[in-house]
């Protein structure tokens, strides 16, 4: 039993080593390939948002795989991470003029107020299950969505100024905003004039901080615990797990490396509007993690990029490009989930393995 | 009289949602998928009725029993391509299927019909006035409640009485017992494929008759209004959902009536939330209790 | 067998994919087959042009070619490839043009850019769409390329990038002109406005309208907003604005929400006048619209598909040959905004074999010296900061054309 146990440690501990051997790897190849300039622009332009995109994934597989709930609207607190880090990163600009450290700051206070946000949804949403949970986590993506819509922020030198305007009869005039200063988001219309400063290397540190998170959660006590009440919920609370515990515990990772995620995505463009981050987004995402594999984190790293990277690579095709999407999404899912067309797939592919199984 | 009014674009509204939210229910209830395609089978129903309409000139009935046709067509295609080959796997794999379909319909509407919106001209038109026509309802929002409450009546009937509602009832329980008894499972999840794809057409004509605009992404929102209200329903319960879609279409006329309609969305969602903690499985759902 | 039977599902999916590919095709030649035939003709010119005089200008442009928002993307493109076309068939300047989508989002946007910078690009006409306009500026600005909107409206888009220029209105220009048009003529007017909230290009013209009307007197006696999700409903908002004895409904939105507000409000037997924006234009042309419902619809727009210059007319011709339907405004700037960057670069003495930077610095530079008769005004001017100046013509609509009010 016990040597089983070692065993299985012993493998998850490669697994681990792989993956973050694969992002470093991935990374270094890049920033090579970029600083020699063989690089084209439009891959160059995709980096950050690829790395984005593989933060929410993960996070997201940490909500769906580990935790085992069905969450459809996680672009909610990647929204409120990325308005909290365009705020800050906004308002600290005349302060601190490194980008590397507002970048820092502005992560940091996007995953703390995505947390709390993750917290206070996590208390009605982890009550409920299974498609009434999801139904619920779509609900706050849409109302968090709203909201921000009906934010009216600006800052001088006197602070920040906060308007709640749900009439839209408010205009940013009403933020009486001293001479010098400067709206940070205007309401419906978002934030635009943000200073572009994400880069692929914070995208990459973000990256092997968030495994770093997620895979020592995954192999901690609590992780465990929230394993076992993935895999059946009553046998772990008959065993004196406490399960809202653990559940909120994971929901409020998952919701801060969110948040972490959308600050980064945040400062990588002018404009941000909260429509970006509806309903479609959560499932792109979605879609990410359960082709990527439910709880294999280095399955979304790929499919974060391989999927985020498609559509752009299928830009020849022009008008059917996402014709083509649709397609290729659908045939993968059958591909991967028939049994039958799997027993296929390994009848026409390992042929060759087999032969030199039998030469042997 | 204002508030009669609201009231009454609160229900037709609800009616639409209703009936959607019934084609989400039968074929929730029965394969236990979220067929997230739903809403854009209303879309190809409402294109179908148009171009019927407009180039063939058939008459209004007529491109909705065509639509019908088309759409059940389409349905148990979609069900047997996309649906049947995965009934054993994962539940999330069909999702992902089901959002394949949804953008597959969408881009492909785009493709045919091009982006321009179209302007869907109402089965019906006028309107009754009432207390000296300080209160007007068209008959556009009479015929979809009538619609809608015939539908649901015919399904409860159609489930409790003939031997196929029986059939689907029997799945919906437990599909391994009812194969045992000699259903014919993958049958009846292809009827109700082709009975929820039928309402989609007829929720997809009566949608576009009160709010007239078509557009390859006209049946996106409406599909996760009416998602959202066979789940505030109790999903899988057919009364559930005319409960549901209609209270959501109400809650949704009067909260951007008298708060804000910017909030309308998310005070809809915020009463589904509470309800939801209230009774978790809805408002008509049945409580399951769990086998440990 | 089953094995067979699920081989067949396969093959039946990829031979309905087919069957739809070639549906497209026949169907909807205009959107489809077109953007490859603009290739090939611009394939063709690349041939051609070193014989007569250098290589062509590679002009780039992005815009929402799928999603909600693809009219307004695929009007800008068609018209664009009617403008290279024609530019290119006069021969004093060669163009070679390339669309892009950005589903009118500023992430695809960047990316579509992006795109557009690797394949050559040396002068952007674009984005669309506001969003991406100014998601898409900040990168053209460090990279030196000069871009000009044919659409983008908000003043986001211009501000603080001396290289980036606009066809259409700003939105307050769009807001004090309908304003000062109601002062002027509809003086006791009690005005309703019901506008999208969600929408850059719909809240900057009620911003500065709702500023203005206060300012020159104008009774505003209710406001009801919406949102893109909530965009083909507007019972609540008309009943409102009736109660509140409204006799003029301001709709500073485009014209597919508008043509829904105008089917309702005649619905419930409310008949206000009616007053929209540029983005109102194109309501007469929607595919089963009942004009009779637009009729005493007054609006204020740069552009009219029915106006009897020759200009227009030859290119209303023209687009409706091409894309079997009658062009809008964004057709009309898209169309406007190939001549004036043709203008300016002869204006400017640029050359083909210049890098974008240098073609930017030499264009920024003269085209506050530009004076351009377009489709969408005569004698266009631009300010320094990019916001063009041209007159906006206030039309009403009768018998389903547009008329000049008070004839």
């Amino acid at each position: 039993m016990s040597k089983a146990k070692g065993l299985n440690l012993k493998k998850g501990t490669v697994r681990n080593a792989a993956t973050y051997s694969i992002v470093i790897a991935a990374y270094v190849i890049i920033t090579i390939l970029s600083s020699t300039g063989s690089l084209k622009r439009s891959t160059q332009g995709l980096l950050v948002p690829v790395c984005c995109y593989i933060v929410m994934a993960l996070s997201l597989n940490l909500t769906v795989g580990v935790l085992g709930e069905l969450s459809l609207g996680h672009a909610g607190f990647m929204s409120i991470g990325a308005f909290t880090g365009v705020i800050v990163s906004m308002s600290l600009s005349a302060v601190i003029p490194s980008a590397g450290l507002r970048i820092f700051i502005a992560i940091v206070a996007g995953m703390i107020i995505a947390a709390f946000a993750g917290f206070l949804i996590g208390i009605p949403v982890l009550k409920l299950r299974g498609d009434y949970l999801a139904i619920v986590t779509l609900a706050f993506g849409e109302i968090i969505k709203e909201l921000i819509n009906c934010l009216l922020v600006g800052i001088d030198e006197n602070g920040l100024h906060f308007i709640f305007n749900p009439t839209g009869s408010k205009t940013v005039e009403d933020l009486a905003l001293s001479e010098t200063g400067k709206v940070i988001i205007k309401g419906a219309q978002g934030a635009t004039g943000t200073q572009t400063i994400a880069n692929f290397t914070a995208g990459f540190i973000l990256i092997l901080v968030t495994l770093f998170i997620i895979l020592n959660f995954v192999d901690s006590r609590t992780g465990r615990a929230v394993l076992a009440i993935r895999d059946n919920r009553i046998a772990a609370e008959s065993c004196g797990i406490n399960i809202t515990k653990y559940k909120m515990i994971a929901f409020v990772i998952s919701a801060s490396i969110a948040g972490a995620a959308g600050a980064l995505y945040g400062m990588n463009y002018s404009n941000l509007t909260s429509t970006k981050f509806d309903f479609n987004t959560s499932i792109l995402v979605l879609v990410f993690v359960v082709l990527g594999g439910l709880g294999n984190m280095l399955g979304s790293i790929i499919a974060a990029t391989v999927l985020y990277v498609l559509p752009e690579a299928l830009r020849e095709f022009s008008s059917y490009r996402m014709l083509m999407y649709a397609i290729v999404l659908i045939l993968v899912m059958l591909a991967t989930n028939n049994p039958k067309v799997k027993n296929l797939l390994s009848k026409v592919i390992p042929t060759r393995k087999k032969k030199e199984g039998a030469r042997k | 009289m204002e508030f009669l009014s609201y009231l009454i674009s609160g229900i037709s509204l609800g009616s639409v949602y209703a009936i959607i939210a019934l084609g989400y229910t039968m074929v929730y209830g029965i394969a236990k998928m979220l067929n997230f395609a739903h809403g854009d089978v209303i879309m190809i129903g409402g294109y179908i009725s148009y171009i019927t309409i407009s180039s063939l000139g058939v008459p209004g009935w007529l491109s909705v029993i065509i639509a019908m046709a088309v759409c059940t067509v389409l349905g148990i295609i979609i069900e047997g391509l996309a649906y049947k080959p995965l009934r054993s796997a994962p539940s999330l794999a069909v999702l992902i299927t089901a959002i394949g379909v949804s953008y597959f319909l969408q881009n492909s509407a785009l493709l045919i019909w091009g982006a321009n919106p179209k302007t869907y001209s109402p089965l019906v038109n006028g309107n009754i006035k009432l207390f000296e026509g300080e209160l007007t309802i068209s008959y556009v929002s009479l015929l979809t409640v009538v619609a809608c409450i015939i539908i649901m009546v015919v399904l409860m009937l159609f489930t409790s009485k003939t031997k196929m509602g029986k059939a689907m009832r029997a799945c919906s329980e437990d599909k391994g017992a009812a194969q045992l008894m000699g259903i014919n499972v993958n049958l009846t999840i292809s009827v109700t494929f082709a009975i929820g794809s039928a309402l989609a057409a007829i929720a997809g004509v009566l949608l576009l008759s009160s709010y007239p605009s078509l557009m390859p992404t006209t049946g996106s929102m409406p599909g996760i209004k009416a998602f959202t209200a066979a789940v505030f329903g109790g999903i899988g319960s057919i009364p559930g959902a005319f409960l549901g879609g209609v209270l959501l279409g109400v809650i949704e006329s009067f909260a951007s009536a008298y708060i804000s309609t910017q909030l309308a969305n998310s005070i809809v969602f915020a009463v589904l939330i509470i309800v939801l903690l209230v009774r978790p499985t809805g408002l008509l759902g049945k409580r399951i209790q769990e086998k440990v | 067998m089953k094995t067979f039977k699920r081989v067949m599902a396969l093959v039946m999916v990829a031979a309905l994919c087919l069957c739809c590919f070639a549906a497209c095709g026949s169907d909807n030649g205009s959107t489809t087959t077109t953007a490859g035939a603009a290739e090939t003709t611009a394939s063709a010119d690349e041939s051609k042009a070193p014989a007569a005089d250098g290589a062509a200008f590679k002009i780039g442009s992005t815009g929402p070619l799928t999603g909600d928002a693809a009219i307004y993307g695929t009007a800008v493109m068609n018209a664009a490839k009617i403008a290279v076309d024609e530019i290119n068939a006069e021969g004093k300047i060669k163009f070679e043009f390339k669309a892009e989508d950005d589903v009118a989002d500023g992430e695809t946007a960047v990316n579509a850019y992006n795109t557009l910078v690797d394949w050559g690009m040396q002068i952007l006409m674009g984005p669309v769409t506001s969003g991406a306009a100014i998601a898409v500026g900040a990168k053209t600005y460090e990279d030196r390329v000069f871009s000009l909107t044919p659409s983008g409206s908000s003043t986001d888009i211009i501000d603080g990038k001396d290289n980036f220029f606009q066809v259409c209105f700003t939105d307050p220009n769009q807001g004090v002109g309908s304003a000062d048009y109601m002062a002027e003529n509809m003086k006791d007017a009690k005005v309703a406005v019901i506008y999208r909230n969600d929408d850059a290009y719909s809240q900057g013209i009620r911003d500065t309208f709702a500023k203005e009307a206060k300012a020159k007197g104008i009774e505003i006696v209710y406001e009801g907003t919406f949102t893109k999700d909530r965009s083909t409903d507007f019972s609540v908002q008309l009943t409102a604005a009736k109660n509140a004895n409204a006799d003029t409904i301001f709709l500073p939105i485009y014209y597919q929400p508008a043509s829904v507000i105008l089917k309702q409000a005649n619905d419930m037997g409310y008949a206000p006048t009616f007053f929209g924006v540029d983005g109102m234009d194109g309501i007469l042309t929607m595919e089963g619209f009942d004009t009779k419902l637009a009729e005493g619809v007054m609006l204020l727009t740069p552009f009219s598909a029915d106006a009897e210059d020759e200009r227009t007319q030859a290119f209303v011709a023209k687009y409706k040959e091409a894309y079997g339907e009658i062009p809008n405004q964004f057709a009309a700037d898209a169309y406007d905004a190939i001549f004036i960057i043709a203008a300016a670069l002869q204006e400017a003495g640029c050359t083909a074999d210049m890098t974008a930077e240098e073609i930017c610095e030499k264009l920024v530079a003269v085209m506050p010296n530009l004076k351009i008769d377009g489709l969408t005004g005569e004698g266009m001017t631009w300010s320094t900061t990019g916001e063009v100046s041209k007159a906006p013509r206030a039309v009403v609509i009768k018998d389903g054309v547009y008329v000049t009010p008070g004839k």
